[in-house]
């Protein structure tokens, strides 16, 4: 009765190799590491960069064991910190020929010393949390508001527009808040209007107010276009900071939605707070100008005369000297949005452009004034430009609508527009929560959670083995096992280990040995009253499920309430303090049984079981030892 | 080995009456301490800056407390954290200032007082990662004659979102136990089981206002999985009655429950004995950042085993358990061949 059939086993056999297999990630260590990612908004690094790497290396003379790609960069991983360095000064200068304009930033990193095999089969070690590895953490808040408000104004633009387009008059059109106010001089003039507005912007609630002495209309954003609104800037807000800590060359950096308005920075091995939030905080600025078409300029392009006086000379896409004049027609601050889209006449692919109201007051003079000439748009990075496209001027353009066509693939009409959006945040940002771990502190924190989860282990495994004999042995193991799955799942899940996860593991075992101890007093007490010991390996392990199961139900109710209400370290312990659970019911269970079952079962005519001492009451002698 | 040679049931629920009695003082002890001495809250929930500076020999606690509170800020500790050597500082939250400048200025104060002034430094680790911090130098002084070994601020509107979520979680985890317990039992063992647990988190909470141990979001968590945990003991033991009134149809309920919890003892003990072992070793090894963790596991480990023994099963008594609550003289509850159908240790 107390034999799994052999599938049992195999099964018990493949969760230990699982086990093993991605638990063993964990305990390579890192190796020291020669990181390449984009240095700027319009470079992208492609898995065609590796060979490019392993190329520049090897003509250096250096060794990489490994050079991997993985999705927004390249890291070639180093034997030791001297080749790091070497190999860094070599990649530095293979990759960016002008050492004052990189185009790629080359970072001294840190990756796993695990084989390639395991990385291939995704058996990776288990992020660390900051408070294990150092680093720092940036909670920030997105001013949604904010967002909304220049939503609003735009709109406020959009409406005067839209009515001077129907000749409809109006008295006024205001801005409060997020909600905007249109005064009229008579009712029939707000009934036309509301029917226009209704009709061609669907995204405002607009209501008819004031009845005929002050007739007005009062518009509201819909809640669900306010909603889109703002998802949409967080998303943008999380490219460009994407973008911006790409340039700090961190490891993993975290970027993370929180929450409705909240993003989660986390830049591991980062000690510089204040040149974190320089980078973080700085924007990436847009400049609309005119391109200087006189002969002295096109003189100057061809290189053959000094820029004109009031001109500056920037460098397209593309790699041609433009000179476009000094003066700024708009900035990043008047672009609201920027999408690719598609002309509606020829289908060719264009960049659309909106920008606010007073942008689209200037640009509408600017343009009437300079039809048939080039503008040029230019992105500043760092303090230098760079122009992004120089379309020429068709016809006067009003209304904030700007649409750029002409020779454009549909990947580079996207490309243009993340690079225009790139140059500003959707909404203002502030950090409200910042935590620095210094990098001793993270070594510390790791050996206290070691040794504490160690010794602990330790302990229960002593203590077990003597009170519960061979069935002690057969729990620790089991826990032991429990320990190993549990390690494994987080690392297969790629969570982030962090100190109160580590004690989540640690009360995790502790709890967890609740049910060995439950099944051996139950086997103890069959065996009592005189059950033969194969019986009570049997019903021991069968009644003690359902008391298990119990148990561990309610621990679970608690784990997960931590899960869905709780934030940052609570989650953390959370994660694995629900996951151990699961994996314990396993272990304690199924794993325990089978070794039991292996040890016990073959004994047709088992006479005792290595369980302790069995007590009998009344009569004052031991049975069962073994 | 074996602890528990138990001859006879011990009569536990005679003396009920003291020993609730002694939960009730304790009760109402914890209950003053939290109204007159409050909660002493981690930053996380207040909002303020924390910063963890070392020093290379004992660190000269009043020197570092006069230098920050030159910064003149109002209420400020300066207080030893695990070692001698390390020293914790918190600061309130300032309006008008910024938090991060507050936290820069407080260190540049530290380091002055040791005869040093605050520079970046950058160097690349043993592991070859590029780190550049804040350090504090003194002119021809090899080591630093203190090290910022952390900082951390939260602003006061998060600090208020994590205090409504960790209470939204508690309600949580006490619906769902009791909801689970109403069907698995009924509802006075439901009733029972949630006043003896939360008389056990309401006492973790006591001690943390008597002894003004600092209450932080892992703390929280620490009461919240004792809640889940000590729980699971109730349900041992309800398990038990629920069985001994169907063995044993002769015995009065005081007698079937003092039966169930002799019967349970030697599990209980062990169990929570494991437990400790292993909040003891991170009591031990886990460092000033898991103490207050442990603390509240042990605590309410300790009270765990008394409320679920003691309390839950007497509070079960007084609102008038009887077998007929338990065994109904119908379907697969009332088959005593079946294995899934009561109590196990």
């Amino acid at each position: 009765m107390n034999r799994y059939p052999w599938w049992t086993y195999a099964l018990l056999a493949f969760a230990l190799v699982v086990g093993v297999l991605y638990t063993a990630p964990n305990f390579f260590g890192e190796a020291p590491a020669v990181q390449v990612s984009a240095g700027k908004v319009t470079v992208k690094v492609e898995p065609g960069m590796v060979s490019r790497v392993e190329r520049v290396l090897a003509d250096a003379g250096l060794r990489a064991d490994l050079v991997q790609y993985d999705g927004n960069s390249v890291r070639a991983r180093l034997p030791d910190t001297d080749t790091q360095l070497q190999a860094r000064d070599a990649l530095d200068k293979a990759l960016n020929p002008d050492p004052a304009n990189p185009s790629y930033i080359v970072a001294l990193n840190l990756v796993s010393r695990s084989p390639a095999w395991m990385a291939s089969v995704r058996a990776l070690p288990m992020y660390l949390g900051l408070d294990l590895r150092g680093g720092v953490h940036f909670l920030m808040q997105v001013d949604v508001a904010a967002a909304l408000d220049r939503r609003a104004e735009t709109l406020a633009g959009d409406v005067r527009s839209l009515l001077r387009e129907r000749g409809i008059r109006h008295a006024g059109v205001a801005r409060d808040g997020q909600d905007l106010q249109v005064r009229f001089r008579d009712a029939a003039t707000r009934d036309e209007a509301l029917r226009v507005l209704d009709d061609q912007l669907a995204d405002v609630q607009w209501s008819a107010q004031g009845g005929d002495a002050e007739p007005r209309i009062a518009g509201a954003l819909r809640p669900e276009a306010a909603r889109a609104l703002q998802e949409q800037a967080l998303k943008q807000n999380i490219t460009t900071l994407q973008n911006r800590v790409n340039e700090l060359g961190v490891a993993e950096p975290v970027i993370q939605q929180q929450g409705l308005d909240r993003v989660v920075v986390q830049l591991p091995g980062v000690q510089d707070t204040a040149k974190a939030k320089d980078i973080i905080g700085r924007t990436a600025t847009l400049e609309i100008r005119l391109v200087d078409e006189s002969a002295a300029a096109r003189e100057a392009e061809r290189g053959a005369a000094p820029v004109p006086f009031g001109s500056e000379r920037f460098v397209e896409r593309n790699g041609q000297p433009l000179i476009v004049k000094r003066e700024v027609i708009l900035t990043g601050e008047n672009l609201t949005d920027a999408q690719p889209g598609f002309d509606s006449q020829t289908q060719e692919p264009t960049v659309n452009l909106t920008l606010d109201a007073a942008g689209a007051r200037i640009f509408r003079d600017v343009t009437r004034a300079n039809v048939g000439r080039r503008m040029a748009i230019i992105l500043f990075e760092k303090g230098k430009g760079e122009v992004v496209t120089a379309p020429v001027i068709r016809t006067e353009i009003g209304g904030g609508r700007v649409q750029i066509s002409g020779r454009m693939t549909v990947a580079e009409a996207g490309d243009q527009a993340l690079l225009l959006r790139a140059g500003s945040l959707a909404a203002p940002m502030e950090i409200i929560e910042e935590r620095t771990v210094g990098p001793s502190l993270g070594a510390d924190n790791i050996a206290k959670g070691f040794n504490s989860v160690l010794w602990g282990l330790l302990a229960i495994a002593v203590f077990m083995s003597a009170y519960y004999m061979l069935f002690g042995v057969f729990s620790t193991l089991a826990l032991t096992f429990n320990l190993l799955l549990l390690v494994a799942v987080l690392s297969m899940l790629q969570a982030t280990l962090t100190l109160p996860g580590i004690a989540a593991m640690a009360l995790t075992l502790g709890m967890a040995i609740d049910a060995n101890v439950l099944i051996n007093e139950r086997v103890r007490e069959e065996l009592r009253a005189g059950v033969p010991p194969q019986t009570a390996i049997a019903t021991g392990y069968e009644r003690a499920w359902g008391t298990i199961l119990d148990s561990n139900v309610t621990t679970l109710i608690a784990g997960v309430a931590l899960l869905a209400f709780g934030s940052g370290p609570v989650r953390g312990f959370a994660v694995v303090h629900t996951l151990g659970i699961l994996t314990s019911m396993f272990s304690a269970v199924v794993f325990s049984r089978g070794l039991v079952n292996l040890w016990y079962g073959r004994q047709r005519k088992l006479k005792s079981v290595s369980i302790g001492t069995v007590w009998r009451p009344g009569a004052d002698k031991t049975a069962g030892q073994g | 080995m074996e602890f528990f040679r138990i001859q006879r049931d011990i009569p536990f629920m005679r003396h009920a009456l003291v020993l609730n009695a002694i939960s009730v003082t304790a009760f109402v002890l914890a209950v003053f301490f939290l109204a007159t001495r409050g909660l002493h809250l981690s930053v996380e929930f207040t909002g303020g800056s924390v910063l963890e500076v070392q020093y290379p020999q004992a660190a000269p606690l009043e020197r570092t407390r006069e230098a920050v509170e030159r910064l003149d800020l109002g209420e400020v500790q300066v207080q030893n954290f695990g070692s001698s050597r390390d020293v914790l500082i918190r600061l309130p939250v300032r309006g008008g200032e910024k938090q991060d400048a507050l936290a820069a200025r407080a260190f540049d104060e530290i380091c002055r007082a040791e005869g040093g002034t605050v520079a970046q430094k950058a160097y690349v680790t043993e592991q070859g990662e590029a780190v550049s911090r804040a350090a504090c130098e003194v002119a021809g002084g090899a080591t630093e004659p203190v090290r910022l070994m952390r900082t951390e601020f939260v602003g006061p509107s998060v600090g208020a979102e994590l205090a409504r979520d960790g209470a939204i979680a508690l309600a949580f985890t006490i619906v769902g136990i009791m909801i689970y317990l109403a069907l698995r039992f009924e509802w006075k063992f439901s009733v029972a089981a949630i006043v003896a647990n939360l008389h056990d988190v309401v006492i973790i909470l006591g001690f943390f206002a008597f002894f003004q141990w600092e209450f932080s979001l892992a703390v929280l968590a620490a009461v919240l999985a004792v809640l889940g945990y000590s729980v699971n003991e109730s349900v041992v033991i309800f398990d038990r009655i629920r069985e001994s009134f169907r063995r044993y149809r002769k015995m009065t309920t005081p007698q079937v429950i003092d039966n169930a919890i002799t019967r349970t003892i030697s599990r209980t003990v062990i169990t929570h004995g494991s437990t400790q072992i292993m909040v003891l070793s991170m009591l031990i090894f886990g460092g000033p950042t898991l103490h207050h963790f442990a603390l509240a596991l042990t605590i309410g480990i300790l009270f765990g085993i008394y409320s679920s023994v003691f309390v839950a099963a007497a509070v079960a008594m007084w609102l008038g358990v009887k077998r007929e609550d338990l065994v109904k003289p119908t379907g697969r509850e009332n088959d005593p061949n079946d294995p899934n159908a009561g109590a196990v240790v």
